[in-house]
């Protein structure tokens, strides 16, 4: 229960969570903007991961690799908007989760016959590898002090992106009033195109950076899809504030309760059932802090439609 | 192509030929072929249909099904493949979950069943039944060989870690009861978790010398890498599950010098083994892991059994397959009185090959002649 151990726990949950942002983010700007539940946000996750570690594998290089990984998956978010999503605005929310859930379908079996079923490699590059010591001698590696450095960039990007530009103008009068803005003479097809493909690259992103610490394989991307579908009703669909802070208290409240809730039941209860006890709790930390939110407000921590 | 061809002929004549020659026999093979870890059911397949194409018979005829890791489908074409096809023997299942699922009812019904991987305690203890055969191991076999493996090489204080379901509380249980020591910890980690930063920590700041963990698929993986960009040095140890060849692969630099028990390794030197390695590489162009020596030994033990008597004799078929007489790739094989393998337990160091990629190295035995605990439990 060192002060150290703590720091470094800290430091892990905040990784998990702006890495959480980025699959967040994209999920809740497609539902804020257009008002459509996408379950296939994971895949584009996979898809970022697979493409950077086919083309990190064949050159060598890893900045390569993570370009082509957000280039094939934002081309691939606006593919399938143009050919998909597109027919399903209209509809109700439950034609839009079959419609997605197929396309997770589609994308597995179609990654599966494209890569086979083994696992991929793909691995930080050497200049990433190695640890640093921080103070109070916590040994933290570079690979994911980088992922948080990279998060945080990718937080101001959005929000100088959304609150100084005039895409993000558009963004958020598309939030705000989708019909008027096509009154106004906004392209919106073009717009929601824009956006969808912003939002895949987002999680090609962090399947790429993701990818590189865990295993590379079909369906990679549905358990992180939970999670950020967690974060961002407890964020507030469609805000992005929210899903930053959503992101953060996920990523933190699940790390320290994986780690503090065994040694907590350890003081009063054998070790053995209270690591058993404690780790199934842990496991639904996340979910009952979704729970408690919500049963204060119904709509999220920052709610884009009030 | 081949099992491809071969299971279409099999489908054509299951439909056109309701009156097969009384002689010939039928296999109905379910296994994962599709969803997570199918690799396991693609070694299976292919380790079992090359014994069948080695022993040159052309009157045994094996259907395949892929239960995608569902126990449901799997339990449906259970039935498909009974009451349809009227196959003599049903083998295949990976899982221990579907296990549990399809094969009480397929052995009380009469058929006989062999296990080519799942090993679950119920089947080889309290369930256990004449015509189900494990193949394979009792799922805790590899883990309590890697107990008595560790303590014998003098590790005091290790950690253990493996995911809160049962296989994995399993695991860890058989670990203890052949290490026969205390642990400094047990690490309780979720199911399809993917980051181990959290546990990484904790092992770090506890005082062990030696870290078990028992983390099958792509749980593994990730753990590995992110345990190498970790800095924490410490001897991992673990099962032949999160280090088969084609994981490995995937690891990379990170699986290096880990140390692993298994039932069977590439480079055990002995004559069927011999055949079997050559064999597999030559017709699938890839190396050979556990699973796909599991499937061979299945299929071999099968059609030892078939020189003696025909399956719908099956008190002499259940004999000739308790005598186990064919040639095992792993060396010595006998039945304990459940009907699961009394086998010797290896241990493989993962080094870097001569093309430059991990690859696993036979060191020796960790455990000669284990038998799971569960036997005493078993009446038949």
């Amino acid at each position: 229960m060192s002060v150290t151990l703590l720091i470094e726990q800290l430091l892990n949950g905040v990784q998990l969570g702006t890495m959480l942002f980025l699959m967040a983010s994209g999920l809740t700007l497609v539902f804020g903007v257009m008002g459509l539940i996408n379950l296939a946000h994971g895949s584009f996750y996979m898809v970022g991961a697979y493409a950077t570690a086919t083309v990190t594998a064949s050159t060598g290089s890893f900045l390569l690799g993570l370009g082509a990984g957000i280039a094939a998956a934002a081309l691939v978010g606006a593919l399938v908007e143009l050919l998909v999503i597109r027919r399903l605005y209209h509809r109700p929310h439950l034609d839009q989760v079959l419609a997605t859930f197929a396309l997770i379908l589609i994308f597995s079996e179609g990654t599966r016959w494209l890569f086979g079923s083994s696992p991929l490699r793909l691995s930080p590059p050497s200049w990433l590898t190695g640890f640093v010591t921080l103070p109070g001698d916590t040994r933290y590696p570079i690979y994911r002090l980088m992922l948080i450095g990279v998060g945080i960039t990718i937080s101001i990007a959005l929000y100088v992106l959304i609150s100084k530009t005039r895409l993000g103008m558009r963004i958020r009068a598309g939030e705000s009033d989708r019909e008027m803005i096509g009154a106004l003479g906004v392209n919106i097809s073009k717009l929601y195109t824009v956006v969808f493909a912003l939002g895949a690259g987002l999680a090609g992103l962090a399947g790429a950076l993701v990818g590189a610490l865990q295993s590379v394989q079909v369906g990679m991307g549905e358990p992180v899809l939970i999670l950020a579908f967690v974060v961002i009703v407890i964020g507030g669909i469609g805000s992005i504030k929210g899903a930053l802070l959503g992101a953060l208290l996920v990523g933190i409240v699940d790390t320290l309760g994986r780690v503090y809730l065994p040694i907590f039941f350890q003081a009063f209860m054998p070790p053995s059932e209270a690591t058993g006890v404690g780790s199934a709790l842990a496991a639904m930390l996340i979910y009952i802090l979704m729970a408690v939110i919500l049963a204060f407000k119904p709509k999220g921590l920052f709610s884009a439609h009030v | 192509m081949k099992q491809i061809t071969r299971l279409g002929i099999g489908l054509l004549l299951s439909s056109s030929l309701a009156t097969a020659h009384a002689d010939e026999v039928k296999i109905g093979m379910i296994t994962t072929l599709s969803g997570g870890g199918s690799h396991l059911g693609v070694d299976v397949r292919d380790g079992f249909m090359l014994a069948l194409e080695q022993s040159g018979r052309d009157d045994v005829e094996v259907l395949i099904q892929d239960d995608a890791n569902r126990p449901d489908l799997a339990r449906s074409l259970s039935n498909e493949f009974m009451q349809r096809d009227k196959v003599d023997i049903l083998t295949g299942i990976i899982w221990s979950n579907l296990a549990m699922a399809v094969v009480p009812s397929v052995v009380r019904q009469g058929t006989f069943y062999l296990s080519p991987n799942a090993g679950p305690s119920d089947l080889a203890g309290r369930m256990c039944h004449e015509n189900y055969f494990n193949v394979a191991y009792q799922n805790d076999n590899l883990h309590g060989a890697m107990g008595a493996y560790m303590r014998e090489q003098g590790y005091e204080r290790p950690i253990i870690m493996a995911p809160n379901y049962p296989a994995g509380t399993d695991a860890l249980a058989g670990f203890k009861h052949l290490y026969e020591g205390d642990v400094v910890g047990e690490l309780y980690t979720q199911i399809g978790q993917t980051d181990y930063a959290a546990e990484i920590a904790q092992i770090r700041n506890s005082d062990a010398d030696s870290l078990f963990f028992f983390l099958p698929g792509g749980m593994g993986i990730s753990f590995m890498k992110q345990w190498e960009s970790s800095g924490v040095e410490m001897p991992i140890f673990g099962a032949a599950f999160s280090f088969d060849e084609i994981l490995i692969k995937a690891v990379g630099s990170a699986a290096i010098g880990a140390r692993n028990t298994s039932l069977w390794a590439y480079d055990l030197d002995n004559e069927a083994n011999n055949r079997f390695v050559a064999g597999f590489q030559a017709a699938y162009d890839r190396m050979p892991t556990l699973y796909a020596a599991q499937g061979y030994d299945t299929a071999n033990l099968i059609l030892s059994a078939l020189e003696t008597a025909h399956p719908d004799d099956k008190d002499a078929f259940r004999e000739a397959l308790r005598a186990a007489d064919f040639d095992s790739v792993r060396g010595e094989f006998r039945f304990g009185t459940n009907q699961h393998p009394i086998q010797d337990i290896y241990v493989r160091e993962v080094v870097e090959g001569d093309d430059g990629e991990p690859t696993n190295r036979l060191m020796g035995i960790a455990i000669e002649d284990i038998q799971d605990v569960y036997a005493e439990q078993c009446q038949m």
